[in-house]
């Protein structure tokens, strides 16, 4: 796996919060949103399987993925309302921000679509991440390297367990190698969204916080590249990759899953459940 | 046969002894036949009773219910696949029994035909029917059938989380905004009698009934058990201040039995015949995840053949 390289470690006391300056503070909370949403969304699209996966062990598979992704969710918008000290919390990151407020790369937020685009669709995004929590491990913010040290281990499951189905499905059938390369044709062009790097980046990893995006693709695409072969899939043409969840410009998706996530919320303002 | 009347007697005083059969050992045709009827129904109801909870996952009101309910739910999976494997142990395959659900012909607990239609829904499925089938369990956990036995002590560890997290949620609720206490009455008012029904109807119906009590089976019941579950509710109910939609309940000092009215039989037959609110669609769901999974497990099963085809091969070889 990657090494990425990072400022040396500040001095002080382990487990200190790092003081930040507002600008650093304000990039943070864009950042962690990035995480958080990032896996709310690709959570809440799997749970939409939970009895309706095409064997009972999937059922079962794809809820403890989703129950993962959520519950990593939950601690990167927790701390993202606490290092933005307006007094929001998780629930109101997550039932209470517009479609225009959510940070997630497009490619989570596509519909689940089939078993074939489901598993595609998380082993791209399951390798991305697991490089980039990777890197956040040795975050010089404690709290970020704590939840990033969990989340790997998760991911990397979840890895193993869409890279097992992608090996099935591209050298199962021959209408299971369809469905496979015609999910991993389809959904390349939100991969590249991944991997770019802007203000937020720029100021975070020159602190020491995050991880360069960039110098991550090439390991992604060697291992992605690795498993699509032993799969007997092409790996597609890069051309145009979509852009824009990272700043709020999303696909229609998103707000109708938001409007389903967020009904009850929505509907009984102050309510508590 | 004479070697069979032999065995069964044999077979009848084990059980009379209080002694546990095992799949190895000699069992009568009907003991088998009766319990396979019994697992997959319960099998069959963990599934399709992941659809009406299912239904509200992606709505879910915060992101720590968002998680009970999914865990919940996937722990239902659980038990299902886990009852099967027991079932499997008297010789049918999973697939046998998935195929009766999907063509109609196994049963499965009535009560999942009927709809979900607030948040408070999942709060009362987990408080009144985990909690009825925990009454119905615990019983079962002493059945005569070692691995139906074991699956059910297994499980009713589960379902008493359930039912805690589920009455937690109606508490929430009912100590809420007044939409919410609504909420909650309202759905203590739509599952509150399928939720007795569960236990069956009275022994004296019951067709089955006797033949399972004789084998160990059944240790209770169905009218035992439901009074049972009636006296353990009502007192949960009162301390959450919700009111069980029965105008007849009252407490017998005598019995020390909370008393209730006559339930509605011709309902929970209309139901079991087809005739819910949601009878067609529970099984179109599971047919149609089924089908639309077909590609999926003919996939699995055609790349794990070549791995074989390979890893025969090279073992000739070698
Ligand atoms: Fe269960
Ligand atoms: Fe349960």
């Amino acid at each position: 796996m990657a090494s990425t390289a990072h400022p040396a470690k500040r001095k002080g006391e382990p487990g200190a919060v790092p003081a930040l300056d507002p600008a650093l503070r304000a990039a943070l909370v864009q950042y962690l949103l990035r995480l958080g949403d990032d896996r709310l969304v690709l959570g809440h699209r799997l749970s939409e399987w939970c009895g309706h996966a095409p064997i009972l062990e999937e059922d079962i598979a794809l809820a403890n993925i989703a129950l993962d992704l959520i519950g990593e969710a939950t601690l990167f918008l927790r701390l993202a309302g606490e290092t933005e000290g307006a007094g929001r919390d998780e629930d109101a990151l997550a039932y209470l921000r517009e479609a225009i407020d959510y940070r997630n790369v497009l490619l989570v937020e596509l519909p689940r679509g089939d078993f074939a685009v489901t598993i595609v669709r998380h082993f791209l995004f399951g390798v991305a991440a697991y490089y980039q929590l990777e890197g956040l491990t040795r975050s010089t913010h404690p709290a970020l390297a704590g939840i990033a040290a969990k989340a790997l281990k998760e991911t990397r499951y979840h890895v193993r367990h869409a890279g097992e189905w992608l090996l099935k499905l591209g050298d199962g059938t021959a209408e299971s190698h369809g469905r496979a390369q015609a999910a991993l044709d389809d959904l390349w062009r939100y991969t590249g969204e991944m991997f770019l790097t802007d203000a937020v980046d720029e100021i975070l990893v020159g602190a020491g916080l995050v991880p360069d995006l960039a110098p991550l693709e090439a390991p992604w695409r060697a291992q992605v590249t690795d498993v699509v072969r032993r799969a007997t899939l092409r790996v597609p043409e890069s051309g145009y990759m979509q852009r824009g969840g990272r700043v709020g410009r999303h696909t229609e998706h998103l707000g109708h899953l938001l409007a389903e996530m967020q009904i009850l919320q929505r509907s009984n303002p102050g309510a508590t459940w | 046969m004479p070697d069979d009347a032999a065995a069964q007697r044999e077979f009848e005083a084990r059980i009379a002894a209080g002694e546990t059969v095992e799949p190895k050992d000699w069992m009568p045709e009907r003991y088998r036949k009766q319990l396979i009827r019994m697992m997959s129904q319960h099998a069959h109801s963990e599934i399709v009773g992941m659809l009406p909870e299912g239904n509200w996952i992606t709505r879910a009101p915060t992101l720590r219910r968002k998680m009970g309910l999914l865990a919940k739910v996937q722990d239902e999976a659980g038990h299902g696949l886990y009852i099967y494997c027991g079932a499997e142990t008297l010789g049918v395959s999973r697939a046998e029994l998935i195929d009766q659900l999907l063509t109609g012909k196994a049963k499965y607990a009535s009560i999942f035909n009927y709809p979900t239609l607030t948040w408070a829904d999942i709060g009362a499925i987990g408080w009144f029917v985990d909690g009825a089938a925990i009454v119905n369990q615990t019983m079962l956990a002493k059945a005569s059938y070692g691995p139906y036995a074991r699956a059910m002590i297994r499980i009713c560890k589960e379902e008493n989380f359930h039912k805690r997290q589920g009455y937690e949620i109606m508490a929430t609720l009912a100590a809420g905004t007044p939409a919410q206490k609504r909420m909650a009455q309202d759905a203590v008012d739509r599952w509150w009698w399928p939720s007795l029904m569960m236990f069956g109807p009275s022994d004296k119906d019951s067709p089955n009934s006797a033949e399972l009590t004789r084998w160990g089976v059944k240790r209770k019941s169905n009218d035992e058990l439901r009074q049972r579950f009636v006296n353990l509710t009502v007192a949960q109910a009162r301390a959450i201040d919700l009111t069980l939609p029965d105008p007849a309940l009252r407490y017998d000092e005598a019995t020390k039995d909370w008393h209730f009215g006559p339930i509605d039989w011709a309902e929970f037959d209309r139901v079991i015949h087809g005739d819910g609110p949601l009878n067609r669609e529970r099984l179109a769901a599971r047919n149609e995840a089924h089908a639309s999974g077909a590609w999926v497990r003919e996939a699995a099963a055609a790349y794990a053949a070549k791995r074989a085809a390979e890893s025969g091969g090279s073992a000739a070889a070698a």
